[in-house]
């Protein structure tokens, strides 16, 4: 067979749509998902595995939307539920819950924690000019847990910054 | 091509460290005319001599070469081994891995030391090297510490003695092409030997007899060019090379005089014919053994005597970092350990094929052969994981190792006569907790030195033997390891820990205390008996340091003393930091695990026997003892089953001589438990020391015993507050 006929059958970028295809993209990928009624995202190579519920074992004296950990093969991993972490939506926990794992790799560390959202949704391609910055006012979820905001279609995701979801911060005991 | 040499570096300093501790044990057991053991501390200098030389780490070749040369006429019978010598051999392999050291550190030394022993040496080396007529002396060497300056403008004399062997033409050596040689390098004047030479009869036309003297005014000749031009017949001669400043030829001619009239009536031993000032300067080598480091700081502790504790006789600039280095190190595992390993992967793999054959097609009339396969999985993973563990598991030895140095220094240092017994040095105890209990060893042994035994006059009088006995046991004890150690000396004097303990507010005059609680009072930070501060314990920091280490490791530590016949202290310690024993417990929906070194025993609590006192403080009555009891779920904020005491389960837990009762709802199975970090992904928890996997796939925490004793005594603290800031405000409302 000729290589040149086969080069040319090779779709070149922006001539066919390519969606669906999801490893040939533009711009960084984003899985989105939702908390209330509410789109986030977070950066897709962040992410672990995506877990259904399960009931983990209480962490003594924690914060309640730190949930207690899990065994992910040998790991323990801590988790925490979004919802209660930025007030939003009621924290209940059905079938259809789910645990976002996400991997944070610092120069010092790599920590795995567990995130609890309402439900998966999507993988969003975002290029670096559709993410706009967050408006300073408004919002309950501090400042420093948002990169962006990006607009799908006819709403808005907000872009998480996962190293900022990854730091713990200290609990009183007792 | 070129190798990457660096690559193998890491080996060559570990191999260093295994034949410095190889050099260290030997001189410290070397006793005269035991061949062998010179020999295997020749072999061990020598090879990181070529080490070092491969790596081009100059300086420790060119010390090392040093050692070795004073080594190789030990070895071969040419020279005495007296004390003297041993003292400045420990003092240069104290240098040596210093040097080491700071190669692995990659950091700079302090060479004072280095410059100090290497004059040392070649004085040894210069004085002790005399052919029996000592026609040719060399004498004193006070300059030789500069010998290694390559920048010396001025016009120096250096005196060659070169002696070949005898069978040195036959190697096609020719001595005269090596003095032309040296001719280069400015003026040499060459006398010949003859003293040594047979009768014309016996002489060997192939052989020679002579040696010379060899005399070398140069103004740019380093030792190390002269050494190089002697290089091809290094093995084959003695060499020895020493510098002589110009200025001061007086000097030098009444001191060789000196050593020439003792040595021509007497058979030389170099202790006869070291002159008096050597004398001096070996005896301050002596104390100097301990580095020249230790004693500064001396200087500085008697200053502020709360600085410094860690002033650990080895390496004393470089103590945190050399030890982060080793905390990655690498672990030589026995080739049986890991035959047994492949062995038991072997059957690992039949057994699993075993089973997935069976479940190919199973009914259930396989279902006896299921579990008995199953059991043989079982099996075999547990003595797998038993190996595994073995692999991390080291014989104490590795920690004992360096204390009969420490005590043959501090004996010096000390003036008291103090031998030492090891007994079960082949206990074996995870590599970590090894690391980790290093130093706080250490520091026991050097207060049992210090305090514990008494000065000579105070034993003789007491109807003691001279000698001082330090005893350090290691055994198992359950799954746990116990490390003693035990001194003969004055025991512990309880009235003057208590005074002390008075006098420094850490106990009421008033109270009564039982024996162990006054000894408890020594771990208490900022105590110290002695009533002189030494430099070698006594600072009042430490022994509180001791402990904290110990219990870090999972461990505890308890003191028996004898007033007039001696201490001791035990370590217990966990065997390995990676699997506990633990109980596991039931708090309401959630299991615990209670480490089984810690329980006392697991009681029902009769009502009777429960007390309320002094405000909600709720005391169990465990035959004399008042126990505090906690309720877990109360401190941990779960719900539980029973809140009520009555007929409630207690697991009676002891730390730091404390105990408690841990009320909880259910006893579940004993059973060995992986410890896991939270800190990994998330951080620590008060109370909780870790988390496992149990059987089921859930996590299960890991109790901290004195966590938990930690925070329910804030929380009795933090409730007393509450209540007098309540007596506060109703005071300000009246």
């Amino acid at each position: 067979m000729d290589i040149q006929a086969l080069a040319q059958e090779i779709p070149v970028e922006g001539e066919y749509s390519l969606e669906g295809i999801d490893f040939i993209t533009n711009g960084e990928q984003y899985l989105t998902f939702v908390l209330d009624s509410e789109h986030y995202a977070v950066d897709i190579l962040c992410v672990e595995e995506i877990r259904s519920w399960e009931n983990p074992t209480r962490i003594p004296n924690a914060p309640t939307h730190v949930k207690g950990v899990i065994n992910m093969r040998g790991v323990i991993v801590p988790i925490i539920d979004l919802r209660i972490k930025f007030g939003i939506g009621d924290a209940v926990y059905s079938e259809t819950t789910v645990v976002i794992v996400l991997t944070y790799e610092s120069s010092e560390q790599s920590r795995t924690i567990g995130f609890v959202v309402d439900a998966v949704s999507d993988v969003l391609n975002a290029e670096e000019n559709e993410i706009k910055a967050a408006p300073a006012f408004g919002g309950i979820i501090p400042h420093h847990f948002v990169n962006g905001l990006v607009n799908v279609g006819e709403g808005v995701v907000t872009l998480l910054n996962v190293e900022a979801l990854q730091q713990i911060e200290p609990h009183e005991v007792g | 091509m070129s190798v990457d040499l660096s690559q193998f570096i890491p080996t060559f300093l570990e191999e260093s460290f295994e034949g410095l501790e190889i050099m260290e044990s030997g001189l410290l057991n070397l006793e005269a005319g035991d061949s062998e053991m010179i020999n295997a501390i020749f072999r061990a200098a020598h090879s990181i001599k070529g080490g070092a030389g491969t790596f081009g780490f100059g300086h420790v070749t060119e010390f090392t070469h040093l050692v070795e040369t004073l080594l190789d006429e030990m070895r071969d019978g040419r020279r005495e081994i007296n004390s003297q010598e041993k003292e400045v051999l420990l003092a240069s392999v104290d240098c040596i891995r210093l040097m080491i050291e700071a190669i692995q550190n990659e950091s700079e030394y302090d060479d004072t030391s280095i410059i100090m022993v290497s004059a040392q040496l070649s004085e040894l080396l210069a004085n002790g090297n005399e052919p029996a007529d000592g026609n040719s002396v060399i004498s004193d060497v006070n300059g030789s510490s500069e010998s290694d300056d390559p920048i010396s403008s001025n016009k120096t004399k250096w005196n060659i003695l070169f002696i070949p062997e005898h069978h040195l033409v036959q190697t096609g050596n020719d001595p005269l092409l090596l003095f032309s040689a040296l001719e280069d390098f400015g003026e040499l004047t060459a006398t010949a030997v003859l003293d040594n030479l047979p009768s014309i009869i016996e002489m060997d036309v192939e052989e020679l007899y002579m040696h010379w003297q060899l005399t070398l005014i140069s103004d740019n000749a380093t030792e190390e060019d002269i050494r190089e031009v002697f290089e091809w017949v290094e093995d084959e001669c003695e060499l020895t090379i020493s510098k002589e400043e110009l200025e001061q030829p007086k000097h030098e001619k009444s001191g060789s005089a000196e050593a020439n009239e003792q040595s021509d009536d007497t058979v030389p031993s170099p202790e006869q014919l070291l002159p008096n000032d050597n004398v001096q300067l070996a005896q301050t080598n002596s104390a100097a053994g301990v580095t020249n480091a230790d004693s500064q700081a001396s200087n500085v502790t008697t200053i502020s005597p709360n600085t410094d504790d860690n002033n650990s006789p080895k390496a004393p600039k470089t103590p945190t970092k050399s030890k982060a280095k080793t905390d990655q190190g690498s672990i030589r595992v026995g080739v049986d350990k890991v035959d047994s390993l492949i062995n038991l992967v072997g059957e690992l793999v039949i057994t699993q094929s075993m089973l997935s054959e069976l479940g190919n097609d199973f009914d259930l009339s396989k279902v006896e052969k299921l579990t008995a396969g199953l059991e043989q999985l079982l099996q075999n993973t547990k003595e797998l994981q038993e190996s595994v563990m073995r692999i991390r598991m080291l014989p104490i030895s590795f920690a004992f190792n360096r204390f009969p140095r420490l005590i043959h220094d501090l004996s010096m240092k000390t003036g008291k006569d103090i031998e030492l017994i090891i007994n079960g040095e082949n206990t074996e105890l995870d590599k970590t907790v090894m690391e980790q209990i290093g130093d706080p060893l250490v520091h026991l042994v050097r207060n049992a030195v210090d305090h514990g035994i008494e000065p000579v006059e105070k034993r003789l009088a007491s109807g003691k033997s001279e000698k001082g006995t330090i005893w350090l046991n290691a055994y198992h004890q359950g799954g746990s390891i116990v490390i003693e150690i035990r001194d003969d000396g004055g025991g512990i004097n309880r009235d003057a820990v208590f005074n002390k303990a008075v006098e420094k507010g850490l106990v009421e005059p008033n109270v009564t205390l039982t024996d162990s609680q006054v000894f408890e009072l020594i771990f208490e930070p900022g105590f110290s008996t002695a009533k002189e501060l030494s430099d070698i314990s006594g600072r009042g920091v430490g022994m509180d340091v001791v402990k904290r280490n110990i219990q870090s490791l999972g461990g505890r530590i308890q003191i028996e003393s004898t007033p007039g016949e001696g201490s001791t202290f035990k370590v217990h310690l966990p065997l390995t930091l990676a699997i506990l024993d633990g109980q596991l417990v039931r708090v309401g929906e959630e299991v615990f695990v209670v480490p089984l070194i810690t329980i006392v025993e697991s009681l029902q609590a009769k009502p009777e026997l429960i007390n309320k006192v002094s405000g909600d403080m709720v005391l169990y009555r465990l035959r004399e003892d008042n126990v505090p009891v906690i309720p877990i779920f109360q401190l941990f904020n779960l719900p539980a089953e029973s809140q009520a005491v009555d007929n409630s389960l207690l697991v009676v837990v002891e730390a730091d001589g404390q105990k408690v009762g841990l009320m909880v709802d259910d006893l579940l199975a004993q059973q060995q438990v992986v410890i896991k970090s939270l800190k990994d992904n998330y951080q620590d928890v008060a109370g909780v020391s870790g988390a496992t996997i149990l059987g089921d796939g859930s996590v299960a925490m890991i109790l901290d015993v004195p966590g938990i004793i930690q925070m329910a005594l804030e929380i009795a603290q933090h409730k007393q507050r509450q209540r007098s800031n309540v007596y506060q405000l109703e005071g300000a409302l009246n």
